[in-house]
């Protein structure tokens, strides 16, 4: 393979929210997958996924046995009457031979530095650091190795970020899009009582309510009317920061639409600046869903290792990522400023 | 057992003001009954009617009235710029500094600081974490209840100071992008500052015209004011040394004063409580968090025991 001048791949982490998913990313050319445990240890805490102790044994060893690297994010905040079960997935991770945890809270990293000094440690998105000086302390205190930037920040930031950063950056390339800085985002605690940093999920299954009505089909979280649907109009599942509000006289998406980031085009830009790796959401979506983000993305960033120069998104990735995408529609999000 | 009675602070004023209404909003705050003052733009580093040079003669003049200042510093800390304006800040020694980003506790480390309320310190381990690196105050991370904070309270640093957010509405998220520049169908880079309209932000309500959050800028606010006087006994029987009023607007004075003479006079706080709801700007109370529900749920004492008897 020619390198045309380009110092270093980027490396491709996959979701995996189960052992078939995990197979399948493994399969498909996931240079790592990320895991977590079957509670509230990690930020998606959906009923029905995730991994159980013979589950993570079985997928980590199929990972490691195809040179597929595991991490686990144990990436939520504890408080202190579930201090245990956090306690017990590091240790258990770590008995595990897991690459690499992927954690936020400043208890988690310092209990995992203190009980296991070989464990490599991943600033979690949810640490919400989102320039050098920030990653500097996780850096000093906690001796991470990586960092996983928010959704925030524009490609220029990103690039000052990454020059500045201690330590290597990983950023999103695609899925769900957080508008809101991840790790102090309140609004579906305040809803609903459980938010990403305590439970490990926003906007949860529980709290909502299909109702079809008059006027149309309402969804609803905790009561509060998050969007309304006329008859032939395809309905979105109610995550709070994306429904149709008031402001004014005017109705419309007052925090965000529904829509999937995709950084596809971009990646001779991020290689350029020197990310270390590209993290692809959604350990909630299904195997096949991981089948397809994985095969492209691997296209993708294989195609931009190989010659940067001339990169250019293939129509049919494009097309497969439009058809997993949250509202079928995909943006640069803030790496593109003028979306801010 | 901290048996004091707990100081009052101001918390940093969220919205943009012009500049005459703020430096006359803090000459009526000098003549209030608060202690501490929490001094700066903590939301949008494009909020520049104040510069650095007039919060500090404000906060000398706030502090020869006898108040204790802190500065505070921005939350959301992306460009370089904004970087630089923190180091710029936190080079200050002559007053303690607010750190609303790991970037300042960073920048703060081997000083005394104190943690707002955008901090995640969710347990012991992390408060100790930052204790050894100069946490003198920390800030109950909105979302915590009551319960939590009881909890942290058995193994925290007994020189640790706990403030607790007790009025104002609730800062709940921040964003790169700017919802009261979208409102108006404007790019962020070319907002015409348009927060300047809004003193206590821009209402954003369901479509069934419930008032739901307040936009101000590029953070999301409750739109219900949280409001704790009824639970005043309770917060001091948890060992909260300060507590913190967020300003509105409006009467703030008035509000502080009602808050003083609860603590200090023994006002009734059912009558206390009645004052400040007719106070409040659109969207009614809540204090669901500090209970362990729903942030925007009003709890009232008998639904909790009803609760945690539902939960046993």
């Amino acid at each position: 393979m020619t390198h045309s001048g380009n110092q270093h791949k980027m490396e491709l982490v996959c979701p995996a929210g189960n052992l078939p998913a995990l197979k399948i990313a493994v399969d498909n050319g996931a240079d790592a997958v990320y895991i977590g445990f079957k509670d509230d240890t990690n930020a998606r805490h959906f009923a029905g996924l995730n991994f159980n102790e013979k589950r993570s044994r079985e997928g980590i060893e199929y990972a490691h046995r195809h040179g597929t690297k595991v991490f686990l994010a144990i990436n939520t905040y504890p408080q202190a009457s579930g201090w245990d079960r956090w306690k017990h997935a590091v240790d258990l991770g770590a008995a595990l031979n897991i690459d690499a945890l992927i954690a936020a809270d400043m208890g988690v990293l310092d209990y995992a530095v203190a009980n296991w000094p070989d464990l490599r440690l991943h600033l979690s998105v949810q640490g919400s650091a989102t320039n050098s000086e920030s990653i500097r302390f996780y850096y000093e205190n906690f001796g991470i190795q990586r960092v996983v930037l928010p959704r925030v920040l524009s490609l220029k930031q990103v690039e000052q970020v990454a020059a500045s950063s201690p330590v290597p950056v990983e950023v999103f390339g695609f899925g769900s899009l957080c508008v809101m800085v991840e790790g102090r985002c309140l609004l579906s605690s305040y809803v609903t009582g459980k938010s990403p940093n305590t439970f490990g999920a926003c906007s949860p299954a529980s709290a909502v309510q299909w109702k079809d009505t008059p006027d149309g089909l309402q969804t609803r979280l905790n009561n509060v009317l998050i969007d309304q649907y006329g008859t032939n109009d395809p309905a979105a599942y109610p995550t709070l920061c994306k429904g149709r509000f008031e402001v004014g006289q005017n109705t419309y998406y007052a925090i965000e639409e529904p829509t999937s980031l995709n950084t596809i085009a971009l990646l001779p830009e991020l290689q350029a600046i020197g990310i270390a790796a590209i993290k692809l959401e959604g350990r909630q979506r299904s195997p096949a869903y991981v089948k397809q983000v994985t095969q492209v993305w691997r296209a993708a960033l294989d195609t931009c290792h190989d010659n940067a120069q001339n990169y250019q998104p293939k129509t049919e990735w494009l097309q497969t990522l439009h058809s997993v995408s949250e509202g079928r529609t995909t943006t640069l999000g803030a790496y593109h400023r003028p979306w801010q | 057992m901290n048996t004091n009675t707990p100081k009052l602070s101001l918390g940093p004023v969220q919205y943009y003001w012009g500049r005459d209404a703020m430096l006359d909003f803090y000459r009526r705050i000098a003549d209030t009954k608060i202690d501490i003052i929490y001094l700066g733009e903590t939301v949008c580093a494009k909020r520049k009617l104040l510069r650095r040079d007039d919060w500090l003669n404000l906060a000398k003049q706030l502090q020869n009235a006898g108040k204790e200042v802190v500065l505070s510093s921005m939350t959301l800390i992306e460009a370089n710029s904004e970087l630089a304006t923190l180091k710029n800040l936190c080079e200050n020694i002559e007053f303690t500094i607010e750190a609303n980003d790991m970037a300042a506790v960073q920048q703060l480390t081997g000083r005394s600081f104190i943690t707002g309320p955008a901090i995640n310190i969710y347990n012991p381990r992390s408060l100790q974490v930052l204790a050894k690196r100069g946490l003198k105050r920390w800030v109950l991370p909105l979302e915590l209840s009551k319960q939590a904070l009881a909890d942290i309270n058995k193994e925290k640093p007994t020189e640790i100071e706990t403030e607790v957010f007790v009025y104002g509405r609730l800062p709940l998220a921040y964003s790169a992008r700017c919802f009261t520049a979208r409102a108006h169908n404007l790019p962020k880079d070319d907002c015409q500052y348009r927060c300047l309209d809004y003193p206590d932000g821009l209402l954003l309500s369901t479509q069934e015209k419930e008032p739901f959050l307040t936009l101000n800028g590029i953070q999301t606010q409750s739109a219900k004011t949280s409001n704790l006087i009824t639970e005043l006994d309770d917060l001091i029987q948890h060992n909260v040394d300060v507590l913190r009023i967020s300003p509105p607007s409006q009467h703030s004075e008035k509000i502080i004063d009602i808050f003083y003479q609860c603590l200090h006079h023994g006002y009734p706080l059912e009558q206390a409580n009645n004052e400040l709801q007719a106070l409040m700007p659109t969207g009614g109370q809540c204090n669901g968090y500090w209970h362990g529900s729903s942030g925007m749920d009003q709890c009232t004492k008998t639904q909790e025991a009803t609760w945690q008897s539902m939960q046993s």
